[in-house]
């Protein structure tokens, strides 16, 4: 097995997989090391499948505009199978004037950034959506958003970044990085194996914080689980993606015709696992009620499956992306804080356009990894 | 299992075959021939096929499928059946319907 490449990406989730896809179209050498068995088995095929640029943070928000922009429209084609992409609009819901505050403040925010974001009434929400009840009275709206296949998408970007030479390794897990002259060289792995490169690329979630710890790097991070949930098909309602306020649900329905919806039952962070991300018996009926609020057509689908997965929140709820002074060899992807699936592709180009011309068209400043620092 | 599985292993060219039209998973509408194809795609664990493919993705939840596939996926790898991990199984055990589920704690109402 060849273990020396001009770049090694610790992670196969979404963003390694798009980033090893990234590099070896620009004729780089690339070993992918994937520390599960599966490739994509993060939150990469667990989220919601959102491809949306309404409700994020200001700093990230010109690295998704600019995915959107340039890579999702065609991602199909690109990736030789079917992303189920649709660009139908984001509503994001409210009931209540502190509903409406809160979607008039991250509009107004995306606004600033130049993102096409507006505030509509109750009526406008349903005549874009005539399946939602008259509790919703507010939400925003995002027409150049959308949703995507997380599975699909996740797994092309594996199958044509392998088609273009990158090799990939699962059940590989990485332990420690190893500088050899001041530069990050090697990457130890649990197995014994030992891989080289000029470039590491730190793709490995939450898994990226231990990783880092081993040249010095701290990356504040928690893991946190979140559960999610499919209905049985059901005949084509809407395309649009939705989330709330208050962020208790969101979803879309998908090509297949089932629902798949997130959400949050409050105890995020305080549920048991055994190092493999659980469902807790009280999320999904929680999430039922809160879909049944919004949508009261939907009450007799039927629930199929649940899971779980983590998110790699960071400190301040944006990713870590970019090199890293102290440790020179050392590219940071990580910390995509369970938004981690829109903004994949264009982080990931941005990522691969570093390492191999030294600049970006997004500026990354803002997603720094030393911009962590303690109350003044 | 946590197994190094080089992914680059050669596992020799995918070869048609007559039944690559038969459908093995019945819910989902899957054949042999698009499950060996993923195989050569990369997809080199039940896991990766099912979410590739939506095998077992059904209303069964594989419970007809899963054996079937993890036979067409080892023989394309040319590895044991036993080297595979069977597809997760996810909750509830039966499709339910929201308005029973959201209502865990209380009577099923049968208004309707």
């Amino acid at each position: 097995m060849n273990k020396t490449a001009d770049v090694i990406v610790i992670g196969g989730g979404i963003i390694g997989c798009a980033v090893s896809y990234f590099l070896a179209k620009r004729g780089v050498r690339v070993i992918c090391l994937e520390g599960s068995d599966n490739i994509g088995n993060g939150g990469s095929s667990r989220n919601g499948g959102g491809v949306r640029q309404s409700g994020r943070d200001p700093r990230e928000l010109p690295l998704v505009m600019y995915g959107i922009k340039n890579y999702w429209p065609t991602l199909s084609d690109e990736l030789d199978i079917d992303c189920e992409y649709h660009q139908e609009g984001n509503l994001r819901l409210g009931k209540t004037e502190a509903h409406k505050k809160i979607l008039t403040g991250l509009t107004d925010r995306a606004r600033a950034v130049g993102l096409d974001v507006r505030m509509i009434d109750g009526d406008e929400v349903r005549a874009i959506n005539p399946y939602l009840s008259d509790e919703v009275t507010c939400a925003s709206w995002c027409p150049t958003d959308g949703h995507a296949n997380p599975l699909t998408t996740t797994l092309g970007f594996y199958k044509t970044a392998r088609r273009l030479g990158a090799h990939f390794i699962s059940g590989e897990r990485v332990v420690a990085l190893k500088k050899i002259r001041g530069t990050l060289r090697q990457v130890l792995c649990a197995s014994g194996d030992v891989f080289e490169a000029d470039t590491v690329v730190l793709a490995a979630g939450f898994a990226s914080r231990k990783i880092a710890e081993t040249v010095g790097i701290d990356l504040p991070m928690q893991e946190i689980t979140l559960e999610a949930l499919v209905t049985e098909a059901e005949p084509p309602m809407f395309n649009q993606m939705l989330g709330t306020a208050e962020a208790d649900f969101y979803g879309h329905q998908t090509k297949h015709g089932s629902f798949v919806f997130g959400g949050t039952s409050g105890l995020e962070g305080f549920t048991t696992d055994d190092g493999t991300p659980m469902t807790d018996s009280r999320s999904a009926p929680c999430f039922c009620r809160g879909i049944i609020k919004y949508f009261p057509n939907l009450a007799k689908a039927k629930i199929v499956r649940t899971w779980a997965g983590w998110m790699d929140l960071t400190a301040d709820k944006v990713p870590i992306l970019g090199t890293v002074p102290e440790v020179p060899g050392l590219v940071l992807a990580c910390g995509f804080c369970g938004h981690g699936f829109g903004i994949a592709p264009g982080a990931a180009s941005q990522i691969a356009q570093l390492i191999t011309e030294g600049k970006t068209d997004v500026d990354l400043s803002d997603l720094r990894y030393d911009r962590f620092t303690a109350k003044a | 299992m946590n197994q190094v599985n080089d992914r680059n292993r050669d596992i020799g060219p995918f070869v048609p075959q007559p039944d690559d039209d038969q459908i093995i998973c019945r819910c989902e509408e899957v054949t042999k021939g698009e499950i060996r194809r993923a195989v050569h795609d990369g997809m080199w664990t039940i896991t990766e096929v099912r979410r590739c493919l939506r095998t077992g993705m059904g209303l069964c939840q594989g419970q007809t499928c899963a054996k079937l596939v993890k036979r067409i996926v080892a023989a394309e790898l040319h590895i044991p059946q036993s080297e595979l991990e069977p597809a997760t199984s996810r909750a509830p055990m039966r499709p339910i319907e929201m308005r029973v589920f959201a209502n865990e704690d209380g009577e099923v109402k049968t208004d309707e």
